[in-house]
């Protein structure tokens, strides 16, 4: 098993007809994952690689049947897409685009809690998500991601999410399904939202988590933790040596006083009984061991 | 992008929230024209992108033009927490009754936008909310609704502002979310929010911060570019576009994505050294940018070692190697590069870079070998 797609969740491009769109579009499709079809206004009726490209979601939703979208275009546009999708009936929506205005995000965020409650919006300003060997929407190397699980990975920064299943993968330990939730101060799914699902997924029996410093996303994924998690859960937070007082960035790395630092951060979770590492590397070592023991 | 108090005053005008009548000086004879263009008496207040002023000196009231002189030419120069006084605001004196507060901020765990007022302003409202957190009345908003006037005003009334401040407050909240959302401010503070003896309410004080995501869609940004100070590198490598921030350690990081960055002077911490830098590439680098990347920490004479971290994901790693070798062939590199690259294209990249390696630049496999060995180079533990 895995969480929010797997090998029958049909996928649409939308910005497929970009550099950056076909590269990881193609990517995707090539590591096995069910592209469908692209979108491009204006560019309908034609193709890229084989794959159809459509003028609107409603159209290529028709068409394919497609219930997840891949949204690669630039911050101007990104939001108009969104919720194009999100009215088509996408029910998953990935956006990879980064410097969208805090205030869109908060504005889309809430139009879709509103009035398209049942969509999921992974992003924006992430690297996608991937479930080893069925299905990865993003700009993740397939190559670094091992099948089988049993680890679920979620993560705030996009290269440590790399990082994460690299570690894994290189001990030979699988995943069910990796995260990147973004770093944007709206991010359309949380940690918390990861946790619940990997929870309740039955094939992942523990749980990676990377956060890093600035914001709350820790600390209420450390009460959910403590609350609600019977899988063990090892965690790192990136920023532990990170100078107070400055932006590192992007917004979501901001330290103002001792809320948000990595210690508090840190804290909390080993407070909530999680495994807390400090590298990327140990907490790879830490979750081998759990692992190991787990069998 | 942080904006001085006059930028922030300046802001709010064009969304009608009222302030003191006054102007920018930068020499002491600008003072005095500000001065008598505002009427006496007037506030002279140093400009500086810190808290404190008012303690340190910054902040003094003038009756005439002689003591506008006395006080702008023992400002301009101050050193307030390490910040030179290079601009002063000088503005119409007010009579103030009372002092209130006022600001709008995102509110990422509610994921709605917070309005927080309170009558006792004019002193750290994070005081307030550790002491007598009751005192801070707050409005989750939801951008899709947006503001009423209503709403603003009960907000007032649990404030507890004076009943006579309620309604030209409310109007002022208005206007302040509005230069909130469509003057794209990731935070729009006004302490104090004042009374004046007269029955009017104004912003005394501005804290303003852009959302430079937004910088798109606001041509009017551009004046406030170039007024921040930078360091000859910071100016270097906000030029070439990079995410650059000065340490003092001696292993220079470069590194795509912000939380791989900080993730690098965590294990160079880690096994021993001290960082000289931060330095976020981002997502999608080229040649060109790694090259440059490589130029701005070669001009920081305190680097003996550059460790370089690279996780291609939108980043390709063979456009990563490419600058590599490009830096190598345009700069004089004084340090030994340390290299970790993994992901996207990472085997072309290692074969581009193959003929190139020596003890000028090495290969690690893993980031904590890495971060070893470029300590190690830097000489240790400093």
């Amino acid at each position: 098993m895995s969480i929010f797609v797997d090998e029958n969740t049909k996928v649409l491009v939308q910005g497929l007809t970009g550099s950056q769109g076909r590269f990881h579009g193609l990517r995707n499709r090539d590591y096995g994952t069910q592209v469908v079809g692209g979108v491009t206004p204006g560019k309908g009726g034609t193709e890229v690689d084989g794959v159809p490209v459509f003028d609107s979601v409603e159209e290529a939703v028709a068409a394919t049947g497609a219930d997840a979208s891949f949204v690669v275009v630039p911050p101007k546009g990104a939001p108009t897409a969104i919720l194009e999708a999100a009215r088509a009936g996408v029910s998953f929506i990935v956006c990879i685009t980064e410097g969208i205005p805090a205030q869109d995000e908060a504005l889309f965020y809430n139009i879709l809690r509103r009035d398209h409650p049942g969509v999921r919006l992974l992003g924006p300003n992430c690297p996608g998500v991937i479930s080893p060997g069925k299905c990865n929407i993003g700009i993740t190397s397939g190559d670094i991601a091992l099948p089988g699980g049993p680890v679920g990975i979620v993560s705030r920064s996009g290269t440590l999410t790399y990082q994460a299943l690299h570690e894994l993968s290189q001990q030979k330990v699988g995943q069910t399904t990796c995260v990147g939730i973004g770093g944007d101060p709206v991010p359309g799914t949380s940690f918390i939202d990861c946790l619940a699902a990997f929870e309740e997924d039955p094939d992942t029996r523990a749980v990676m988590m990377i956060g890093e410093i600035g914001g709350s996303a820790e600390e209420e994924a450390a009460q959910f933790i403590k609350d609600n998690m019977s899988k063990p859960v090892v965690c790192y937070v990136a920023g532990v040596t990170a100078p107070p007082g400055r932006k590192m960035g992007h917004a979501g790395a901001i330290i103002s006083g001792s809320q948000g630092t990595a210690q508090a951060k840190m804290a909390a979770l080993a407070d909530a009984g999680a495994t807390v590492a400090l590298n990327p590397t140990e907490a790879g070592e830490r979750m081998v061991e759990i692992v190991k023991s787990l069998d | 992008m942080d904006l001085y108090e006059y930028q922030g005053k300046q802001y709010f005008a064009r969304y009608g929230i009222p302030t003191s009548a006054g102007g920018v000086a930068d020499t002491v004879e600008q003072a005095v024209v500000q001065a008598d263009a505002a009427g006496y008496p007037v506030v002279v207040k140093a400009q500086v992108k810190v808290g404190g002023r008012g303690k340190a000196g910054g902040i003094k009231l003038a009756n005439d033009a002689d003591e506008v002189r006395t006080h702008a030419s023992a400002i301009l120069g101050m050193d307030i927490h390490g910040h030179e006084v290079k601009r002063l605001w000088v503005e119409h004196a007010s009579d103030i009754a009372r002092e209130y507060y006022a600001s709008f901020t995102l509110d990422r765990a509610a994921k709605l936008h917070l309005c927080m007022v309170s009558a006792k302003g004019g002193v750290e409202i994070e005081e307030v909310a550790a002491t007598d957190p009751d005192a801070i009345a707050r409005l989750h908003v939801d951008p899709v609704d947006g503001l009423s006037l209503e709403a603003a005003a009960r907000l007032v009334e649990e404030a507890g502002l004076d009943p006579e401040a309620r309604a030209p407050a409310a109007e002022l909240i208005i206007a302040l979310y509005r230069c909130y959302t469509e003057g794209d401010c990731d935070l729009a503070e006004i302490n104090p929010l004042i009374l004046t003896t007269d029955g009017r309410v104004h912003a005394l004080d501005a804290k303003v911060t852009l959302d430079d995501n937004a910088a798109f869609r606001h041509r009017e940004w551009d004046e406030f570019a170039g007024t921040d100070t930078f360091d000859e590198r910071e100016l270097l490598a906000k030029e070439k576009g990079l995410n650059y921030i000065g340490l003092s350690g001696s292993v220079g990081i470069i590194a795509n994505g912000a939380g791989l960055a900080m993730s690098t002077l965590d294990v160079v911490t880690q096994a021993g050294g001290t960082a000289a830098n931060f330095l976020d590439i981002g997502g999608g680098a080229n040649a060109d940018v790694m090259a440059a990347a490589l130029e701005v920490i070669n001009t920081d004479p305190a680097v003996r070692s550059i460790f370089v971290n690279i996780f291609g994901g939108i980043t390709r790693c063979d456009e990563v190697a490419n600058g590599i070798v490009e830096a190598l062939g345009r700069v004089d590199l004084r340090s030994p590069i340390v290299l970790r690259l993994d992901g996207t294209n990472a085997e072309a990249g290692h074969e581009i870079l193959a003929s190139h390696l020596s003890d000028r630049l090495v290969v690690d496999e893993t980031m904590l070998g890495a971060a070893r060995r470029a300590v190690a180079l830097a000489g240790g533990d400093k």
